[in-house]
C-alpha cells in the first residue's frame, strides 16, 4: 500500500507543484473576459428601457415639430388626407394646390396637435381629427370598472389564503389561482366575447353587446392574480410575532386579520393594486375584443367604449409609416409607457419604502 | 353583533372570493374545453386554412407560433442567464448598478406588451430592418417590414424579466458551501460559476424558458405589427418572411371574419389548443420551480 | 525562524464596526497539525478563514495586518488569490461535496488546472482517494453521487478532493463535529497520517480532539489569542488563568 503510494505519488503529483505560486498576480483571460461580457449583457435591461423610451417618443415627436413648421404641416396634412381616406399609401404625393385649396385652409387650422385634446378621435377622414379624450375617458372608466371588480375580490381572496384557509387548503387556492397568470389575455378576451357579453347582456338588458362593462371585468380578471399575489405576499410578510401578539390577547383571527395584519400591510397592498391599474390600463387584446371599440364621451358604463392601447392595437396595422395618424399612435404609446413607468417607480421606491419604515419603526 | 357571527360573516366573505376566482378560472377553462373539443382532431391540427378560412385547420398557426416561441427562447434565454449571473453573483447587493438594472428588468416586466409591439414597429422594422435594407439590399425592402424575426426580437424583449428572475432565484438556492468548495480549491470566479453554479441552475434555467416559451406564445399585442399575418399559404421559409400564430389567429377570426358564426368551431378549437399549449407548459415549469423551491428548504 | 510555514503578525479584522480579531500574531510550524481552541464565538473559525483569504468572499470586512505563508504577504496586493488557495486548500464544518460523482468531485481541482487527459485524472482520483484512506469504500461507486454516501466518508471525499490539488496546507474548520464517533476517528487518524506530508490548522470545539491530534494549541477567546503552545503544555500547564478555566470546563 505505502510502495503504492509512493509509485502513485511520483506518477501522479509532479506537476501541480511548480505551478503554484502565489506572489504574482495572474492574468486570467477566461475570467477576464467572462466578466466583461456578462457586465455589459447585464447593462442591456438599461439599455432597452432608455431604447424604448427613445424610439416610441422619437415616433412621438413629429407631431410637435409641425407645429412650429406650419407649411410643412399643412403640406403634410393634406396628403395624409388623402392618403388615410382613399389609398392608405403616404407614397401618394400630392402637391396639387388648386384642388384643395379649401382643404388646406381648413388644415390650416386643424393643426394636428391643435386637434389632440378635442373631443372627437376621427382619425381617418378628409378632415383628421386626432382628439384624445374619448380616448382617456374610455381607459379610465374601463380601468375604473375593472378595478372595483379586481381589487376587493383579489384582496378578500388573498385575506382568506393568508388568514383563514388551512396550510393544506392554502397549497391548493395559491397555484390555482396563480394558473389565471398563465392564461392568455387573447383567451380571457375571447370568453369575455363568446361567454361574458352574452350573459350580461342577459342579466342586465344593456343595448350593445360589447361595452365598457364587459371590458373592464374581463380586463380585471388579468389583474385579478397580479393583486392577489401581491397582497398575498404583503400579508404573510406582516411578521408573526404581530399575528401571535394579538391572536394571544384573546382575539378572533378576524380581528386579527382586520386590526393588525391589515394595516400593516396596507403599503403592500397598494403597490400590488398600483401594478393592477398598470397591467389594466396597458391590456391591449381584451379591450381590443370585449369593450366595442367605439370611441365616444359616455358616462354610462354599458356604452361602448376605445382605450387607448386598443387604439393602438387596432389602427397601427392600417397606418402609413410616418404620417400624422402614425405620430398620434405613437405618442399615445408614449403617453401609456410614461404612465406605467411612473407607476412601477411608485411601486417600487415609494411603498417599498413605506414597507421598510413600517417595519422599522415597529421593531 | 356577535363576534361569532361577525367571524364567520367575513370569513365567509373571503372564503366566496376565493370561490369566485375559481369559478371564473373553471368556467374559462370548461367553455373553452366544451367548445374546442368536438373539432379538435389530427386534420385540425395537419392542415391548412381553407375556403377562405371557413375551413380546414391551424397548422401554419401551430408552426409559425412554435418557430417564433423558438427564436425568441434563442435570443431572451442567452441574455437573460448572463443578467441573472450578473444579478446573483457579480452585483453587490447595494450598489447603483445593481439596483438600476433590477429596476429596468422590473420595468421591462410592467410595461405594456402593446408597447413592446411599438418599440418593435419603430426600433427593429423602421430603424434596425430600413437600415439593413440600405446597406445590405440597396434600398430595397426586404428587413424593413414585419417578419418573423423582429416579432421573435419583440418577444423576446417582453419575456426576458421572465428569464431573469426565474434563473436568479434558482442561482441564489445554490448553497453558498458549494462556491466555496470551489473557491477553496483554487477555483477562479468564472470556474466557479461555469462548473458549479450553472449546472446546478439547469432546471431553473428550464424553468424559465419555459415560463418564458409559455408567455411568448400566448401574448399576441407584441406581434400584431412586428410580423404576425392574417393568413398565409406557405409556412414562413426565411427569417423575412411573416408568420401566423395561435393567438392571433384567434384574435381575427372571432373579430375581423366576416362570418364569424360560421367559423366558431374553429375558434373554439384554437382557443383549446392555445390554452392546452400555455397550460401545459405552465404546469411543467410550476413543478419544476416547486423542486427548486423545496431545494432550498 | 525558516521552519514557520505560516507567520501571522498583527493581524486583526472588522465586520463593518464590529472587531472579530484583535491583533493576532502567531507562528505556524510546518508539517505538524495546530489545533485552535476556544469557546463559538471567539473568532478561531474567523481567523482560519484569513489564512487562505475566504474572508474576501464576504462584503463588509475589514482586514489589517500581514500573514505570511512561506514568507510571502499573503494581503499583498499582488497576490493570486487563486493560486494562494491550491497552496492553503480548506475542508469546511460541513461537508460539501458537489452534487456530482465521487469521480467528478475529485478530479474538480486537476480539471480546473488544465488536466483533461483521462489516464492522469485517473490516477490523480486513484492517488487522493487511496491518501484520504476512502479509496476500498467507493472504488466500486465510483461513478455514483458523491451525495448519496455517508456524511462521514463525504468529509473524507472532501479531504480527497482537496489532496488532489496537491496544497501544503490544509485548514480545517471543524471537520469532525457533525460526525458520529466512528467516522470522527477515522478523520482523526487521517489527519495523523497527513500531516507527514502537510502542515495541517484544525479548528474545533472538542478538546479532546485537539489533545489527541494535534502538536500546538492555540486558545482563542473574544477575538483575542490568549496564549499558544505545544499541545501537551496548554492542556498540562497552561500559561494562563483563562486558558486553564475553558480547559478545565468552567466556561465555553
Amino acid at each position: 500500500m505505502i510502495k503504492d503510494l509512493v509509485r502513485l505519488k511520483s506518477k501522479g503529483q509532479n506537476t501541480a507543484k511548480e505551478i503554484v505560486s502565489f506572489n504574482n498576480k495572474k492574468f486570467r483571460f477566461s475570467d477576464w473576459f467572462a466578466e466583461k461580457v456578462i457586465k455589459a449583457v447585464a447593462f442591456l435591461s438599461i439599455a432597452i428601457v432608455i431604447l424604448i423610451f427613445i424610439f416610441v417618443f422619437r415616433e412621438a415627436f413629429p407631431i410637435f415639430k409641425m407645429d412650429k413648421k406650419e407649411a410643412v404641416s399643412t403640406e403634410l396634412l393634406v396628403q395624409e388626407s388623402y392618403g388615410g381616406a382613399e389609398t392608405g399609401s403616404a407614397s401618394v404625393k400630392t402637391t396639387d394646390n388648386q384642388v384643395d385649396n379649401s382643404n388646406k385652409i381648413q388644415a390650416t387650422d386643424e393643426k394636428p396637435s391643435s386637434t389632440l385634446l378635442s373631443k372627437t378621435w376621427m382619425p381617418v377622414s378628409d378632415n383628421p381629427r386626432y382628439g384624445m379624450w374619448p380616448l382617456f375617458l374610455g381607459t379610465l372608466k374601463v380601468t375604473l370598472i375593472a378595478l372595483l371588480f379586481a381589487a376587493p375580490v383579489s384582496i378578500l381572496a388573498a385575506i382568506y389564503t393568508s388568514m383563514f384557509a388551512k396550510p393544506r387548503i392554502r397549497e391548493i387556492i395559491k397555484p390555482v389561482i396563480e394558473l389565471l397568470a398563465g392564461f392568455p389575455s387573447v383567451v380571457i378576451g375571447f370568453f369575455a366575447l363568446m361567454v361574458m357579453a352574452t350573459v350580461f347582456q342577459n342579466i342586465f338588458g344593456y343595448a350593445s353587446r360589447l361595452n365598457g362593462f364587459v371590458g373592464g371585468i374581463a380586463m380585471g380578471l388579468a389583474a385579478i392574480p397580479i393583486i392577489y399575489t401581491l397582497t398575498e405576499d404583503a400579508l404573510t410578510a406582516v411578521p408573526r410575532t404581530f399575528t401571535e401578539a394579538s391572536l394571544g390577547l384573546g382575539a378572533s383571527r378576524r380581528q386579527t386579520a382586520f386590526y393588525v395584519v391589515l394595516p400593516a400591510a396596507v403599503p403592500g397592498i397598494f403597490a400590488a393594486v398600483v401594478l393592477g391599474i398598470g397591467r389594466i390600463f396597458g391590456e391591449t387584446m381584451i379591450a381590443l375584443m370585449a369593450t366595442g371599440n367605439a370611441a365616444m364621451i359616455s358616462m354610462n358604463p354599458f356604452d361602448s367604449v376605445r382605450t387607448l392601447s386598443a387604439t393602438i392595437g387596432a389602427e397601427m396595422a392600417e397606418v402609413v409609416f410616418g404620417d400624422t395618424h402614425y405620430n398620434v399612435l405613437f405618442l399615445i404609446g408614449s403617453l401609456l409607457f410614461i404612465f406605467t413607468f411612473a407607476l412601477n417607480a411608485l411601486a417600487e421606491f415609494y411603498f417599498k419604502n413605506m414597507i421598510i419604515r413600517r417595519y422599522q419603526s415597529k421593531k | 353583533m356577535n363576534r361569532n357571527v361577525k367571524d364567520t360573516i367575513v370569513e365567509g366573505i373571503t372564503g366566496v372570493s376565493v370561490l369566485l376566482i375559481i369559478f371564473i378560472i373553471v368556467s374559462i377553462l370548461a367553455v373553452t374545453i366544451v367548445g374546442g373539443w368536438p373539432n379538435l382532431n389530427w386534420t385540425f391540427l395537419s392542415e391548412f386554412p381553407k375556403d377562405g378560412m371557413t375551413k380546414g385547420g391551424i397548422f401554419p398557426a401551430i408552426v409559425g407560433t412554435a418557430m417564433m416561441t423558438i427564436i425568441m427562447a434563442v435570443a431572451a434565454v442567452p441574455f437573460g442567464v448572463i443578467t441573472a449571473i450578473y444579478l446573483a453573483e457579480y452585483a453587490s447587493e447595494k450598489s447603483v448598478i445593481a439596483k438600476t438594472i433590477r429596476f429596468a428588468v422590473k420595468t421591462l416586466a410592467v410595461v405594456p406588451s402593446i408597447i413592446f409591439g411599438l418599440f418593435g414597429l419603430g426600433f427593429f422594422i423602421g430603424f434596425i430592418g430600413k437600415n439593413m435594407d440600405g446597406l445590405l439590399n440597396g434600398g430595397e425592402l426586404k428587413w424593413g417590414q414585419p417578419n418573423i424575426l423582429w416579432a421573435s426580437f419583440t418577444m423576446a424583449l417582453l419575456t426576458l424579466p421572465v428569464v431573469i428572475v426565474s434563473v436568479e432565484e434558482a442561482i441564489r438556492t445554490i448553497p453558498r458551501e458549494m462556491r466555496e468548495a470551489s473557491l477553496a480549491l483554487g477555483a477562479t470566479k468564472w470556474q466557479t460559476i461555469r462548473r458549479v453554479v450553472l449546472p446546478g441552475s439547469v432546471s431553473g434555467i428550464l424553468t424559465g424558458t419555459i415560463l418564458a416559451v409559455s408567455r411568448g406564445a400566448g401574448e399576441v399585442a407584441p406581434i400584431l405589427f412586428t410580423g404576425a399575418a392574417y393568413f398565409l399559404s406557405d409556412l414562413p421559409r426565411s427569417l423575412s418572411d411573416q408568420f401566423m400564430s395561435l393567438g392571433y389567429h384567434i384574435y381575427i377570426m372571432s373579430t375581423q371574419s366576416s362570418n364569424v358564426d360560421a367559423t366558431l368551431p374553429i375558434q373554439f378549437a384554437t382557443t383549446l389548443v392555445l390554452l392546452l399549449l400555455t397550460f401545459s407548459l405552465n404546469a411543467v415549469a410550476v413543478t419544476l420551480r416547486y423542486r427548486i423551491r423545496k431545494r432550498a428548504k | 525562524m525558516n521552519d514557520f510555514k505560516v507567520k501571522v503578525k498583527d493581524l486583526s479584522l472588522r465586520y463593518g464596526t464590529n472587531s472579530a480579531l484583535k491583533n493576532i500574531s502567531m507562528d505556524i510550524p510546518e508539517k505538524k497539525v495546530t489545533a485552535f481552541i476556544g469557546p463559538s464565538g471567539c473568532g478561531k473559525s474567523t481567523f482560519l478563514r484569513t489564512l487562505n483569504r475566504m474572508n474576501d468572499l464576504i462584503d463588509n470586512v475589514t482586514i489589517d495586518g500581514e500573514v505570511y505563508i512561506d514568507n510571502i504577504n499573503i494581503y499583498d496586493k499582488n497576490i493570486d488569490v487563486v493560486n494562494l488557495r491550491k497552496k492553503v486548500g480548506m475542508i469546511f464544518q460541513k461537508s460539501n461535496p458537489f452534487a456530482k460523482s465521487v469521480y467528478d468531485n475529485i478530479a474538480f481541482g486537476p480539471r480546473i488546472n488544465g488536466i483533461s487527459q483521462k489516464s492522469r485524472l485517473d490516477e490523480i482520483v486513484e492517488f487522493s482517494l487511496k491518501q484520504a484512506a476512502i479509496w476500498d469504500e467507493v472504488k466500486d461507486r465510483l461513478f455514483n453521487s458523491a451525495l448519496s454516501l455517508s456524511g462521514g466518508q463525504q468529509q473524507r471525499i472532501c479531504i480527497a478532493r482537496t489532496l488532489a490539488v496537491n496544497p501544503e496546507i490544509i485548514l480545517m474548520d471543524e471537520p469532525a463535529s457533525a460526525l458520529d464517533p466512528i467516522s470522527t476517528g477515522k478523520i482523526e487518524e487521517l489527519i495523523h497520517e497527513l500531516k507527514k506530508q502537510y502542515t495541517i490548522i484544525i479548528v474545533t470545539h472538542n478538546m479532546q480532539q485537539a489533545a489527541r491530534t494535534s502538536d500546538f494549541t492555540a486558545f482563542f477567546y473574544m477575538g483575542d489569542l490568549v496564549e499558544m503552545n505545544r499541545t501537551e503544555v496548554i492542556f498540562s500547564n497552561p500559561g494562563k488563568k483563562q486558558t486553564e478555566d475553558y480547559i478545565s470546563g468552567r466556561f465555553g
